[in-house]
This record gives structure tokens, C-alpha cells and sequence, in this order.
């Protein structure tokens, strides 16, 4: 299948990264040159990460441009369900949701994605039909990691079989806070190459968690967004949803530098999704912000930025319609998911 | 492309008469001098006239102030000063928007910096003060300090609202009374906190307010009847005050000029130290006596450095004041932008290169897009003259003492700041630094509770905390 929102991906004929792009070809080496590059990446200054972002929350979006803040994030919304209660109906609801989030007003742009455990990959493969809409798919034994390699692997090859167009894995934190970072890269690595499609289709879009509420510092924080872009991901995600804290605007600060840095040296660039905490307009516009005043208007596009959520789109459609009406209507004018 | 459309703090708020007049013995009268007006540097609109306070003028609000000392505040029980201050701290909070948008009409700084520091500060130094008003005995300054009488204080354009405070609050909180001189193309927010004077019904004659220019200003410093100056501003002017009150019973502090370095080691978090670099010379459009102006990059990052922070600096926007997201304002007058120019013109001429980002200046109004002077040697006038204004020199050193030899190679020693992760270089290179503050992993961070002042030709005495009651006290150790 061909990549609607991305025309420019990957095909299947371009071999996954195995080492990482020049000029960082040599860094995992051995365990503890990684350690040295990774520990040589420069410092984060909690403090200094938290004044900046406090001052671009500050930031006041108004009229035209609101209009157009809410449009784009609902259009990078990876709408989300991740509970052990799924069912087909539930996910065929959410689907529908998708591709039409505001019933009252067609011209609401569609959301990015959908995104679901892998074994309901298929359901909502279908329901999306020939939306455009990608289908997400947590794997790796989401949300922990907590199983063998093989089983990650599997995981991750049953949510690509079952039409899955990006997948979501974690990282092994485990190993990651052990200070086995050449481990981690390895998975992400192996994990990547399981993306690839038997068939010769293009290969799914691969997003990394870094699980950033279980990292705790912000020099964590930056060198495991390094670890999964040498690795070859196509997107760094701060987290599952399912630890606290997930994604806060100094997390996202990091790792909106991570890929700008990654990209000035090595030409590739990388996506970036936080995902968890994120509930408000409000919440999203400073994302936004963040984004356009630290990487740039490159990456205000769904292609390379997501917002992980399930209910931030009731608040965007709200606002929506505040904006479109003059007055604010209530919960019972957007639809439940 | 995300644009932000216009987002302007509405104006409707301030309510600006068509003249002022002196703020004396608790009455707004007009003075004698000859009148001058106050513009709106972002947009050259004339905002109101200002009436000039004649050596005549200034005699009845020192003599008003002498009464207060002797007959009112003098005598008051000093937890009832206390309560005054403080009810001068809430209006400060109650009326913060309204100072705010009159701060930057006419200064020229940005809605963002007046809503979000200048007037917090300043109501909160008044609280800060407040607090200390009746425990004076027990700050450490002996046990019976007693207030100096009269303050004659003159202060600058660059934070006329917060330096007003930085002056008012600790003279009135250790007992003084005082007779202020707001600067001359910045009068308008101490009219309104005289108003706020008289709304916390102040006794009359505890705080005057004489506007007008240099003339006036050395009427305030030179009357016989003052017993404490405080001076904030240039060291030219600073240094023919200290002349004029030399002889004298007067005690004086000095908060002049500075030319702070800021010194990036190779292991400093790079992405915050940019911003630290941004805030220390571009906060308040570089009218800062305290701005990061050298800023001394370790030789092994610079070219990454200068290239994180030209990409920054192209997102700094620059425009009108009101609006909430400007980041960076009007200059504050025809006169300051002159200099400005001139300095930047005579640092390209000694070889220095400069780099200003792409960015639509108004066309009307006074303004200097962010500049960085690459190149500078430490023999270069961008490298030893205050410029007081966004403009940056930028120097390299290769090893810690070259960088504490380079930055303590100044006339001036209000500031500096150190950006490493590794804490005992830090405290080893803060403690070699000849500046009055040192900021480590920040720059340009204010607290009432932190004494500011400077060495060498940035003045003498503190201000703010323990340190700058002193200089309001009688039987204090300085």
C-alpha cells in the first residue's frame, strides 16, 4: 500500500537501517563507545528546558491563526484506544470517528491515524478502508516491554500482517537505565527490520516510546532519542499513556532538539509524537508553538508530527465549533469515541 | 508555515491625561520648569506632556519629605509601616495591567517582559520590604538601626516602574521618606504609582515625585537637605554625582553601567545556554545595566554555538510593544539608538563582523534589529563600551584562566554568568569573577532577596536582600 500522507516514505526496496547514518556510522561500535557518544551528547538543564517552554506557553494564538492551530492538530491526531476492553465494535467506532470527527460540519479534516493494539490492527484496517487514514499498532509487548526479543518480534510481525501502517514499539527501559544502550539500539534495530513487509510493500513506519515518565531526567531523555534515531526510527513518541508523568512540554523541548540536531548532521529527519497528557486545545497549541519555534515549520505536518491522544479531539472540535458559532456548544455536541 | 495573527493587549485600560504635573506633599502640582513631552518610542506618537520640577520644585518636595520624616513616617510604628507597603505591594498586583501596558507605551518594552517581570518584581519587592519594616533588629545590621531621614533618588528609562521599586520600597520599609526623580523619557509609571500612593493613603510628603531632566536630577542630589542619594544609570553621570556629593554628610549608592560576560564552557548544556545567551542580551532590547553583552565562547564549540544561536535569534520577534507575542521592543529613544548605531558602525570599522537576522522593522518609531558581532578582540570598542542595546560581542578563549582573565578585563563589574554541568567549575570561576552578581546555568534572574550592585566603575553599595537595607541605615554596617 502506498503511504497517503507520506508520498515521500520509504519503499519497500530501500534496506532498513542497520548501522546508523554517517556521520555517526561507527558510534555502536562496541557497548562502550556507545556509552561514551551517548554520555558526550551535551547536558539538558531542567531549569533552563522549563523557563523556555514556561515562555513560550505565553504565546497567544487568536482568530486566524487558532483556526488554523486546531485544524492542523486535529489532522495529527493518532486517535487512540489501548485498553484491555477493546473490542471490534469499540474500534469500528473509532474508525468512524476518524474519518468523520465532527458530523455537524464535513469541512473538519480527518485525523492522522488510529491507533490500537495489533490484534484489532485488522479491524481497523478495514473499517478505514481507502480513507487515507493510517492504521497504528502498539506491539512489543506494549506497554512494558517486558518479554524475550522473539516475542517482541513476533508481536510486531502479527500487527504488520494484520494491514498495521505504522508501528508503535517501546523501549527496553530496563536495559536502557542499566546502561545497556547498545542492547536497546539493537532491538530497535531488529524491531525495525520486522517492519518490513514479506510481500515487497512498503515497510510500516516504525515510532519509538521512549517511556520518558520512566527515564525521569531530560539527559535521559535526549540520549534515548538519540538511541532510537541511529537505530533508524521514523518517528521518536515520549510515551505509552499508561505511566505518569507522559508527555510534558519540557520533554518535548529535548526531543524536538534531538531530531533538529539528528537532521542537521545526517540529513535525515525524523518525526516526533508525544503522546499522553495532552487533553486541552490549549495543550495542543503549545505544542504547536514549541515546534514551530524550535524546529520549524518542516515538521507542522502529520507526516512528521503526531499528537498520541484519545481525548484531545472532543476538546479540538469544541473549540472548533466555539470558533465557527461564536459560542461554546457542550459535550453532548461532539460525539463520545 | 504557522503565523501568528496579531494578538494586542488592548490599550483601553490606561487612561493618560493630556499633563502631568509634580507629585509633591501628597498633591499632583504643576511644576516650574519649562514642560517636555514623553513619545511613545515604538511609534514616535506623542503620549502626554510632563511638567519639569525647577530647583524651586525640588526645595518643597525635599521639605515636604524633611516633614513626613520628622512629624509621620519617622515616628510610625514600624509595623504600621509595614502595613502600608504592603498595601502598596496588592495595588501594585490589582492594578498590574494597567501598569504593564503604560510601562510599555512608554518605554517601548514588550507587553511580555512589563505583564510578566517588571511589574511582579516590583509589587514583589514592595512585599519583600514590607516584611522586613518592623524585624530590622534583627537583620544583622545592629541592634538599633535607625533610618538616614531624606533619600534623593534618581532612576533610569530602562525599568522605570521595577527600579523605582528597587528604590522606593527599602528606603520607606527602614523609615526614610523620599523625593524621585523618574527619568525623563519614562515618567509616566511613577506618576501612576504616586497615584497608588495616595490610593494606599500614604501620609503626604513620604514619597514625592519630581519629574524632569538632568537638571532636575541634580537639583534632587545636590539639596542640602538630603541625607542619602541613590543613584541608577550611567557611570558619566554616576561619576559627577559622586564628585557633587564628595565633602558631604550624604551617603550614596551607585548602580551604573556594566559590560558582564558571559562565559559558555565546552561542557555547558548547550540548547539552555543559547537561551541564557538570548535572555542575557536581548532581554529588554539590551537596556539592561546588567546585560550578558561579552559573550566568551570556549573555542572548541563556538561555530556550533554562533550556529545555534543565529538560528534562534531568526525567531526572535520583533515589532510592536503591545503585542503579547513581540519578543523584542522599541529602542528607548532617537537619542539611545544613536549610540546604538554609532557603536555598531565603529565595531564593523574595527574589523569586527556583524550578523543581523532577516527581519521587517516598523517604519515608524525607534527601533535595532538583534545584532552579533563575531570576531571582536578584546581591544575592540563593541568589546569594552556599554553599548545598551541588543547587541552582542563575541569572544573566544581556549582554557579557564584565559576565560576569567578575559572577562574580568573591564572597567565595569556588575555581572557575569558561567554555563558548565560540571558545579565545582562553577563555584571555582564564580569565586575568580570581579562582578557583583554571577548567574551559573541562568542570566538576567532577579529576586528581592538577592543583593545587586556592582565593582569597580559599576558603582558601589547593594540593592535588594539583608545587604541593600544597609544602605538605608544608620548605625549598619555598610
Amino acid at each position: 500500500m502506498t503511504h497517503v500522507l507520506d508520498p515521500g516514505a520509504l519503499s519497500g526496496a530501500i534496506p532498513t537501517v542497520r548501522a546508523p547514518l554517517a556521520p555517526y556510522d561507527d558510534v555502536t561500535r562496541t557497548a562502550a563507545a556507545f556509552r561514551a557518544f551517548l554520555h558526550g551528547l551535551p547536558g539538558v538543564d531542567q531549569v533552563g528546558a522549563e523557563a523556555r517552554v514556561a515562555t513560550l506557553g505565553t504565546r497567544s494564538i487568536k482568530t486566524t491563526s487558532k483556526a488554523w492551530a486546531i485544524d492542523t492538530a486535529i489532522s495529527m491526531v493518532d486517535l487512540t484506544t489501548l485498553e484491555g476492553a477493546d473490542t471490534p465494535g469499540r474500534v469500528r467506532s473509532l474508525a468512524a470517528k476518524a474519518r468523520q470527527p465532527d458530523p455537524s460540519d464535513p469541512t473538519t479534516p480527518q485525523v492522522a491515524a488510529v491507533c490500537v493494539y495489533g490484534d484489532l490492527a485488522g479491524v481497523a484496517r478495514e473499517a478505514l478502508g481507502d480513507s487515507g487514514i493510517h492504521v497504528a499498532a502498539v506491539a512489543t509487548a506494549f506497554p512494558s516491554g517486558r518479554a524475550s526479543r522473539a516475542v517482541k518480534i513476533a508481536d510486531v510481525q502479527d500487527a504488520v500482517a494484520n494491514g498495521a501502517d505504522e508501528i508503535d514499539m517501546v523501549i527496553d527501559r530496563g536495559a536502557f537505565l542499566g546502561g545497556r544502550y547498545l542492547d536497546v539500539y539493537e532491538e530497535v534495530v531488529a524491531v525495525k527490520e520486522a517492519c518490513s513487509r514479506p510481500d515487497g510493500g512498503a515497510p510500516a513506519h516504525l515510532k519509538v516510546i521512549l517511556e520518558t515518565g520512566e527515564l525521569v531526567t531530560l539527559d535521559n531523555v535526549r540520549r534515548a532519542s538519540w538511541i532510537a534515531m541511529l537505530a533508524g526510527g521514523d518517528f521518536i513518541k515520549t510515551s505509552t499513556g499508561k505511566v505518569n508523568p507522559a508527555a510534558t512540554l519540557p520533554v518535548s523541548l529535548v526531543m524536538l532538539e534531538a531530531v533538529r540536531d539528528f537532521r542537521a548532521a545526517t540529513g535525515r529527519q525524523v518525526g516526533f509524537k508525544p503522546a499522553g497528557g495532552i487533553r486541552t486545545t490549549k495543550d495542543a497549541i503549545k505544542h504547536l508553538v514549541l515546534i514551530n519555534e524550535t524546529v520549524g515549520a518542516d515538521w507542522l505536518d502529520p507526516d512528521w508530527f503526531r499528537f498520541g491522544a484519545s481525548g484531545l479531539l472532543g476538546d479540538l472540535l469544541l473549540q472548533r465549533q466555539k470558533l465557527r458559532t461564536g459560542h461554546y456548544s457542550g459535550p453532548d455536541y461532539v460525539t463520545v469515541d | 508555515m504557522f503565523e501568528y495573527a496579531p494578538a494586542p493587549e488592548s490599550r483601553s485600560i490606561v487612561d493618560i491625561a493630556p499633563s502631568y504635573g509634580l507629585f509633591v506633599d501628597g498633591e499632583f502640582v504643576d511644576g516650574t520648569g519649562e514642560s517636555f513631552k514623553t513619545v511613545n518610542p515604538a511609534t514616535e506618537e506623542v503620549l502626554t506632556e510632563v511638567s519639569a520640577a525647577s530647583a524651586a520644585d525640588v526645595d518643597r518636595a525635599v521639605r515636604a519629605a524633611r516633614r513626613a520624616f520628622e512629624k509621620t513616617w519617622g515616628p510610625m510604628r514600624p509595623a504600621d509601616r509595614s502595613k502600608y507597603l504592603f498595601r502598596i505591594a496588592r495595588l501594585l498586583q490589582e492594578r498590574a495591567r494597567e501598569f504593564a501596558v503604560l510601562e510599555s507605551l512608554d518605554n517601548g518594552k514588550p507587553i511580555r517582559e512589563s505583564r510578566d517581570i517588571d511589574v511582579p518584581l516590583a509589587a514583589a519587592h514592595f512585599f519583600y520590604h514590607a516584611g522586613w519594616a518592623d524585624k530590622l533588629e534583627h537583620a544583622g545590621l545592629g541592634s538599633n538601626p535607625r533610618p538616614l531621614g531624606v533619600a534623593g533618588q534618581v532612576i533610569p528609562w530602562n525599568f522605570p516602574l521595577l527600579m523605582l521599586a528597587w528604590k522606593v520600597a527599602p528606603a520607606l520599609a527602614t523609615g526614610n521618606t523620599v523625593v524621585l526623580k523618574p527619568a525623563e523619557t519614562t515618567p509616566l509609571t511613577a506618576l501612576l504609582f504616586a497615584e497608588v500612593c495616595r490610593q494606599a493613603d500614604l501620609p503626604p510628603g513620604v514619597v514625592n515625585i519630581v519629574t524632569g531632566a538632568g537638571e532636575t536630577g541634580r537639583a534632587v542630589v545636590e539639596h542640602d537637605d538630603v541625607d542619602k542619594v541613590a543613584f541608577t544609570g550611567s557611570t558619566e553621570v554616576g561619576r559627577s554625582i559622586a564628585r557633587s556629593v564628595a565633602g558631604t554628610v550624604k551617603l550614596l549608592t551607585l548602580e551604573l553601567g556594566g559590560k558582564a560576560a558571559n562565559i559558555v564552557f565546552d561542557d555547558a548544556p548547550i540548547d539552555q545556554a543559547v537561551e541564557g545567551i538570548v535572555q542575557g542580551i536581548f532581554f529588554n532590547q539590551g537596556h539592561v545595566c546588567c546585560a550578558g553583552s561579552r559573550l566568551l565562547v570556549q573555542e572548541s564549540i563556538h561555530d556550533e554555538v554562533i550556529a545555534s544561536l543565529q538560528r534562534r535569534i531568526g525567531t526572535l520577534r520583533v515589532g510592536d510593544p503591545l503585542d503579547k507575542n513581540t519578543d523584542i521592543g522599541a529602542i528607548n529613544s532617537a537619542e539611545q539608538l544613536a549610540r546604538i548605531r554609532e557603536l555598531s558602525d565603529i565595531g564593523e570599522a574595527e574589523g569586527a563582523q556583524r550578523w543581523q537576522p532577516a527581519c521587517d522593522l516598523p517604519e515608524r518609531g525607534y527601533w535595532f534589529p538583534p545584532t552579533v558581532f563575531t570576531g571582536v578582540s578584546p581591544a575592540h570598542r563593541i568589546a569594552r563600551d556599554e553599548v545598551f542595546g541588543p547587541v552582542l560581542s563575541v569572544l573566544t578563549f581556549r582554557t579557564p584562566d584565559e576565560a576569567v582573565a578575559k572577562a574580568n578585563n573591564t572597567t565595569y563589574g556588575l555581572s557575569a554568568g558561567i554555563w558548565s554541568e560540571k558545579g565545582s567549575r562553577i563555584l571555582k570561576i564564580a569565586d575568580q569573577l570581579r562582578a557583583g552578581v554571577v548567574w551559573a546555568n541562568t542570566f538576567n534572574k532577579f529576586d528581592p532577596t538577592s543583593p545587586f550592585g556592582g565593582y569597580k566603575q559599576s558603582g558601589y553599595g547593594r540593592e535588594g536582600g539583608r545587604h541593600g537595607l544597609a544602605a538605608y541605615l544608620k548605625g549598619a554596617d555598610q
